[in-house]
């Protein structure tokens, strides 16, 4: 990443930050066309497609609520699929208050924006890296990137009812998950991170089989605790 | 309808929104910081690891792997971001298109 190349002027820095921003947002996007096309094709209108993409904005979520819409649940079964999967941006916006530092307005803005892939640029970033700018512009800048290119997309797949061929074939589920794994990356700095990457890998496989998706991911944030836990008369 | 997607909505958003105004104090005790600190590797790794193994309820070895493999690789060489993700997106592709995998 940047942040690992040694010293660098902000401008170069600000270029690969954004040019990043905006790979992982298109990538992101197919996703968007498929979300669209699984709205309207479950009954939801347009309108109440698109609304979920920007009001709601976290794409498991979504998912998770128009799924368990399209299989027969009930709302309040919907809305608590897709309240619990949420949860995780909770964890990702404490994390990242320190660093956004944002206030009033800027700060709610920020909230609609915290969710997996600009909280990975973020975070991929040297916290210290020119004042905090490189942190800060990595969050906005796939944060926006995503939304912009998340709602139009969604509106694309809502509008059309069919998905512009499976991005699989394009290979970009693969994409986003390299894409994230290398946001990862700079972020493993200690032993301890890694056995909790390890761990929380190991977690993920070995409930998949027994809940239901998305929560595997929850299930592995457990390790954060034991670890934390296990670290709290050391100096943060 | 409406009503359902504006109480997930709504939802959705209060979660994002009250992690980010915790106080600081609270943040900044040992216990809580190094928690969240670990918190959002453990998420991420997570769910790298279910896009990459999981197929619904089941695990499954198909072109994501060695996708996520190469893109190992590429990280360890140093390569730029987007190469590993455009490496990644052909490797699977390939894969596919030539039927090794699904």
């Amino acid at each position: 990443m940047t942040a690992q190349s040694g010293p660098e002027s902000w401008e170069h820095s600000r270029r690969v930050i954004v040019r990043n921003a905006l790979s992982i947002g298109l990538a992101v996007a197919t996703y968007g066309v498929s979300f669209g096309a699984l709205g309207t094709t479950s009954g939801l209108t347009v309108a109440q497609t698109c609304a979920l993409s920007i009001l709601m904005f976290t794409g498991g979520s979504q998912f998770a609520l128009v799924s368990t819409l399209a299989a027969g649940g009930s709302g309040i079964a919907g809305i608590a699929a897709a309240t619990l999967l949420g949860t995780r941006n909770a964890a990702y916006a404490m994390r990242l208050t320190p660093i956004l530092n944002s206030s009033g307005f800027t700060k709610l803005v920020a909230s609609q924006l915290t969710i997996d892939e600009s909280t990975a640029m973020a975070l991929a970033q040297d916290e210290n890296a020119f004042e905090g700018r490189a942190s800060r512009l990595g969050f906005w800048s796939t944060g926006l990137s995503v939304f912009v290119l998340w709602n139009l997309a969604t509106l694309l797949g809502a509008l059309a009812a069919t998905t512009i061929g499976d991005p699989k074939t394009f290979g970009l589920d693969a994409a986003i998950a390299s894409g994230l794994f290398a946001l990862v990356w700079p972020q493993i700095k200690t032993k301890t991170h890694v056995v909790v990457a390890i761990g929380a890998a190991l977690i993920a496989l070995a409930t998949t089989p027994i809940l239901s998706p998305g929560l595997p991911v929850l299930a592995a944030s457990v390790i954060a605790f034991v670890f934390g836990y296990a670290q709290r008369n050391e100096p943060t | 309808m409406w009503t359902t997607i504006l109480i997930a909505s709504g939802a959705c958003f209060v979660l994002k929104w009250l992690g980010g105004v915790i106080p600081r104090e609270w943040l900044e005790k040992p216990v809580v910081g190094h928690i969240t600190k670990l918190l959002p590797i453990a998420l991420l790794v997570a769910l790298v690891t279910v896009q990459t193994f999981a197929h619904g309820k089941t695990l499954t070895v198909d072109a994501r792997v060695p996708a996520l493999a190469v893109s190992v690789v590429a990280l360890k060489l140093k390569a730029p971001f987007i190469v590993v993700v455009v490496i990644a997106s052909i490797t699977a592709a390939v894969l596919r298109h030539f039927g090794s995998f699904s």
